[in-house]
Formats: C-alpha cells, structure tokens, sequence
C-alpha cells in the first residue's frame, strides 16, 4: 500500500480571500432574500396554496441528496474496500455533511416561521416521516462526522470500519426517509410510490458524485496539485454507472404509473403535456441530464473536459429533474372527483402556474454557496484534500493507509 | 269565568310546548355548551350531511358566512387568499350533469396531515374536529401536500380584522375548523346556520356518534357518500347527490 499526504488548501492567499469573499456575498445576498420573503410573507414569493413548495425546495431536496450521495466516494473506500477511492475519504465526509448543511439551511430559511425551529426539535410526531429525518439530518452530522474524525485521527484507526458501515447505512436510511417524503403522499397522483425511496437513492449516488467530481477538478486545478487522468477516468464511469441507475428507477417509476388507469392522466400531463414540466423532463432531465453525460463518459479515453462537462450536465439535470417531481407534481390538480371536470374559486380543477421569484432562487443559491463555503473552510483547517491524486512521477505520494498506519502530512 | 290555572295544567302546556319545539332546538343548537375547563368528548363525532341537490350552483352563503365568522377579510390574491371552504362546481363529462357542493376540511378520521405534521401541530380532537395548533406549526406546509382535499391554506402575508375565536398569524397553516368555538359553546357551524337562513338548507350538522341525532337518523336509512372514500381516511362530512 502507498502512503499519501494531506496537504490543508492555504489559507488567507489571494485566491483564497477571493472565493471566500465571493461566497460570503452570495450568502449574504441570500439572507437579505429571507429577510425579504418572511418580512413580507410568503406571498411575495411563486408559492401559493396550490404549489405550496417551491425552488427553494428544489434547491434544499438536491443539496440534501446529493449530501448523502457525496459520502459515497468514502463508503466505496471503505466500506467495499476499493483502494483508489480512499484517498478521497475525508473529502467525501466533509463534502456531505456540507452539502447537507447548505440544503437544511435553504430548508429552515423558508419556513413560514424559522424562528421556530426549536420547536421541531422539542415536539415529535413519531408518525411522521418529516419528523423522523429532523433525526436522520442532524444524526448524520454525528455519524459523518466521528467518520471524518477516524479517517483523520491515527488513533481512531479501531473505529475506523465500524464507523464507515455505519455512516453508509445511516446514509441509506436518510435518503430513504427523504423520497418517503413524497412516497408517503397518499392523495397526490404524481406521489405515492415506493419507487420513491431506491429513485432518490440512485439520484443521491448521481447527484453527489457530479458534485464531488466538480470538486476535485476545480481544487486541483486551483491548488496545482496532480490528478491522475485515470482517476478522472474511473470517477467518469462510475457517474455514468448512478446516472443509468437513476434513469432505471424514474422508468420504473413512470411506466408502473402508466399501466395504472388512474395514473394516466398526471403521466400524459409530466411526459406530453405539461409544457415545462414535459421540456424539463425529457430535455433536461433525461437528454441533457443522463444521455449525453452517459456518452461523455463512457467514451474511450474521456478527457478531464468531457467528465467536468457530465459532471454539470448531471448537476443541471438533477435540478431539472426535481423541479419535474416537486412543481410538476404539485402543479397537476388534485382529484377530488375522479373522472368529473371541477372548478371553484380554489383552482380547483386547473393546472397550477409557478413561476420562482428571484428571492427563491437566490435562497437556493445560497444553499450552494453555504455548501461551498464550508467545504473550503474544513479543508483549510483539516488535512482533508491529498497533496496528490496523480500516479506515476507526477506523484508525491498516494494511496492512504486506510486501515493501516496513516500518515500525518508535515 | 275563567278557571285559575292549576299547577297540573301549567306542566301540561309546558310539556305540550317542549314536544312541539325540540326538532327546532335541535337543529339550532344539538349540544348543550361544553363546560369551561372539560376536554372534548370522543363519545361525539361531529360531522355535516350536505344534500347537493338543495345547493345551488351560484349561492356562496356558506363560503360568505364562513369568511365573516373566521374574519377571513383576504387581500384580493385569490391564489394566496385563504379559503376554509369553496364552493366546487362537478360536470359529468359523459352526461353533461352539473352539480355544485361546498368543499371544507373533511375532518378525517384518520387525516393524512396530522401523520405528517412534524411536531404535532395538525392533530385531531377526541370528538374528532381536525385543528391546527397555532403555537407549534412552524409553516412546513406538508400537510398542504398531504390533504387529498385541499382543504388548508398557508397564512402568506400579515393579516388584520381578526376575530378573538381564530387567531391567525403570519407563517402558519390553517383550516376550516368546524366552527370548534360555536360547537363548544353548544351551537353550530357558521356555514350551516347560513345555509338555513339563505340557501336551501342544504347542510345538517350533528353528532354523528349519537344514534338520535337526525344527522345519524339520515345517515343510517338514506345514501351518503364520502369525497374520496377510496382513500380509506373516514371524513366526518357526508354527501348526498355526489
């Protein structure tokens, strides 16, 4: 086994203020739109009583999927033993304990009241899902993090494994509980699946590692470190593996819906007549969003561009896709009377109209630029990032000792 | 020359007047008041029997009453407003028949938005009214999602006009409340009283759990039917002609 040093991302350099600074303004920009938005009310926003949830919750629901899909890298490491990956453990845990906090953050931050929170944590319905993930989310703070202490702490070496298995099957249950969300919805056509829970669990492994590859390219193109292509290469595929399992579970998803007669009319809205929803489905989610990336990476010999290029392409068409699921799915009207034609003063009957306000997608960008923010300032402080990932002469150093004696860097 | 009226013919004539006015008592108010202090019964159930054919596709006296009696004064934003109960207009597409009826929380007996509410908020009275506790919603919005009635609304902006029996504040979820504060003080539903007076006296509220209300009566030997029964969630509102 080869050895490899961590190197903390220098702090307080030019380059370093820069992004800091950048992502300080956005954030901010962020909180002056929550300020805006629960001053006001809500009806400043797109939400109205019909689509209730909106971008923000677009945004919230990608970060926190993606959160635990980001811990994969890790888990491959070192739950499934795969040596290449372990270097990359202790990103993989900072990354998604700070996606999840970027995506709880947007989530509590359009609350009708935020300033309840509390009350979310000293009132429990034991029946509810929502409830339950209030423990899955800030358990998988506890979890990941005591994961990141054992990759990081030599003396922690014991807990190590224990702490790895645990992490992923902690991560499992939580995206679990995040697609019962809406696999729990007995009265919403678009809803109401077990597909829901393996759908969001292959979108976490796509969405997370899109976000992670991003990463790793833009940190080591930024810090000069080495990357070994092959690495890019390996990472590629293995998105292009998540994203064909996603596009698996929404098949699954749509054509079980199709052959209930029920369930035609809200498919024959997302899939032909939906306008938006049915351009955002099968142009971003399923063309841009799983197609194209699937060819960019499983092209022989893909180059660093192309996997960057699926990586955003299954970022974008992960947002696509759940604008699809959450708006579309609201937007389709309830059916209070199946097969009669209704209307009322309450929309009734009608397709409803979103269309997201500036302040929500800033909101939702702020959860980007918290995610974002954290990442750098735990791998500024922490020994998180490899001095190298390359192989042959380019590298000083690779592979860690996951379960052996790691190495403090100097 | 007139007999003094004994103290026997005096109870007759009560007796005699007490027979011949308590259908109407019944009707205006089915249960004494609740004493302050005592928690609601579950030996009540409390529900409506709609007729839809005495509802009038044009009447909104319910819908009216019910604004006035809740001070739903609203902001002319009608995809923002809140509505405990609208007026739905259903068309048989195959026949081209027409009804309307009122659509309100349906009091579920087992409501999908008090198993999802995270902290409680949405929950449910022993005699089953479904309420939302104000003091603890924190304004998720997923019993919006969950009701397969669309029967809640989400407080958007600031309100004014409010009445003492229904606080509402910015941020929380509401709903019709089945006139909790009437039915506790021994009355019944704005939107029922309204009915009787302007519309066709289309609704009937009672306690469903006593086998002598009249709503129970009707219940028990004419065809109802529930929204949505499917869904096995047991509304307490019942519907005829739907």
């Amino acid at each position: 086994m080869k050895r490899v040093q961590y190197l903390a991302i220098p702090a307080w350099t030019p380059g370093w203020m820069m992004v800091m600074a950048a992502l300080a303004v956005i954030i901010a920009i962020a909180g002056g739109a929550v300020l805006y938005m629960e001053h006001q009310g809500h009806w400043v926003t797109g939400m109205t009583n019909q689509v209730v949830w909106g971008m923000p919750h677009v945004f919230a629901i990608f970060l926190i999927v993606a959160a635990s899909g980001a811990l994969n890298v890790a888990s491959i490491g070192s739950v499934f033993g795969r040596e290449p990956y372990q270097p990359l453990g202790r990103l993989s845990a900072l990354m998604a304990m700070a996606l999840l906090a970027g995506g709880l953050g947007v989530l509590v931050l359009d609350l009708g009241r935020p300033d309840r929170l509390v009350v979310a944590i000293t009132h429990f319905n034991v029946k509810s899902i929502f409830a339950w993930n209030v423990i899955l989310y800030s358990g998988f703070f506890a979890v990941v993090g005591f994961y990141l202490w054992a990759m990081i702490d030599w003396r922690m070496k014991r807990a190590y494994k224990p702490a790895a298995i645990t992490a992923f099957l902690w991560r499992l249950i939580l995206t679990t509980g995040t697609g019962s969300i809406f696999g729990f919805l007995l009265a919403r056509d678009a809803y109401n699946a077990a597909v829901m829970a393996p759908l969001f669990i292959a979108m976490s492994f796509a969405f997370g590692l899109a976000l992670f590859i991003l990463f790793i390219l833009g940190a080591t193109t930024a810090l000069n470190r080495p990357l070994s292509m092959e690495l890019v290469r390996r990472k590629g595929r293995l998105l292009g593996l998540f994203v064909a399992a996603n596009l698996y579970f929404v098949a699954i998803q749509h054509v079980t819906a199709l052959y209930m007669a029920d369930r035609v009319a809200v498919e024959t809205f997302l899939l032909l007549q939906g306008g938006l929803y049915t351009a955002l489905f099968w142009g971003g989610q399923v063309l841009l969003g799983a197609l194209v990336p699937l060819i960019l990476v499983f092209r022989p010999n893909a180059s660093r561009c192309r996997v960057r290029a699926a990586s955003v392409l299954v970022v974008l068409g992960g947002i696509a896709q759940i604008y699809v699921i959450l708006i579309g799915g609201q937007a389709f009207p309830l059916t209070l009377f199946p097969g009669m034609e209704v209307s009322s003063s309450f929309q009734d009957g009608l397709v409803a109209a979103y269309a997201p306000t500036a302040a929500e997608i800033l909101l939702g960008l702020g959860g980007f630029a918290l995610a974002l923010l954290i990442a750098v300032i735990g791998a500024s402080a922490l020994r998180i990032l490899p001095a190298s990932l390359g192989d042959g002469d380019e590298a000083t150093a690779e592979i860690i000792l996951a379960e052996g004696d790691p190495v403090a860097a100097p | 020359m007139s007999q003094p009226t004994s103290r026997r013919d005096l109870l007759k004539a009560a007796a005699i007047g007490a027979v011949a006015i308590a259908p109407g008592l019944t009707l205006i108010a089915p249960a004494a008041a609740r004493p302050l202090g005592t928690g609601a019964s579950a030996a009540n159930r409390w529900g409506l029997l709609i007729d839809t054919s005495k509802c009038d596709a044009g009447c909104t006296a319910c819908v009216d009453a019910c604004k006035t009696e809740m001070g739903l004064t609203g902001h002319d934003r009608p995809l923002t407003d809140s509505q405990y109960i609208r007026k739905v207009d259903v068309t048989d597409p195959a026949s081209g028949h027409r009804h309307s009826l009122p659509v309100m929380c349906q009091h579920c007996a087992k409501p999908p938005c008090v198993d999802v509410c995270p902290t409680g908020a949405s929950m449910k009275r022993a005699d089953g009214i479904v309420l939302v506790d104000r003091h603890i919603c924190i304004g998720c919005r997923y019993c919006m999602m969950a009701c397969p009635y669309k029967a809640r609304s989400f407080i958007h902006e600031d309100q004014s006009g409010q009445k003492p029996d229904n606080p509402r504040g910015k941020g929380c979820v509401e709903s019709c409340t089945l006139c909790a504060h009437r039915i506790d003080a021994g009355g019944q539903p704005a939107c029922v009283e309204s009915c009787a007076k302007d519309g066709r006296a289309a609704m009937l509220f009672g306690d469903l759990n006593d086998p002598n209300s009249e709503i129970s009566r009707r219940v028990s030997t004419e065809a109802t039917s529930r929204i949505r029964a499917d869904l096995g969630v047991e509304p307490a509102i019942r519907y005829q002609g739907i």
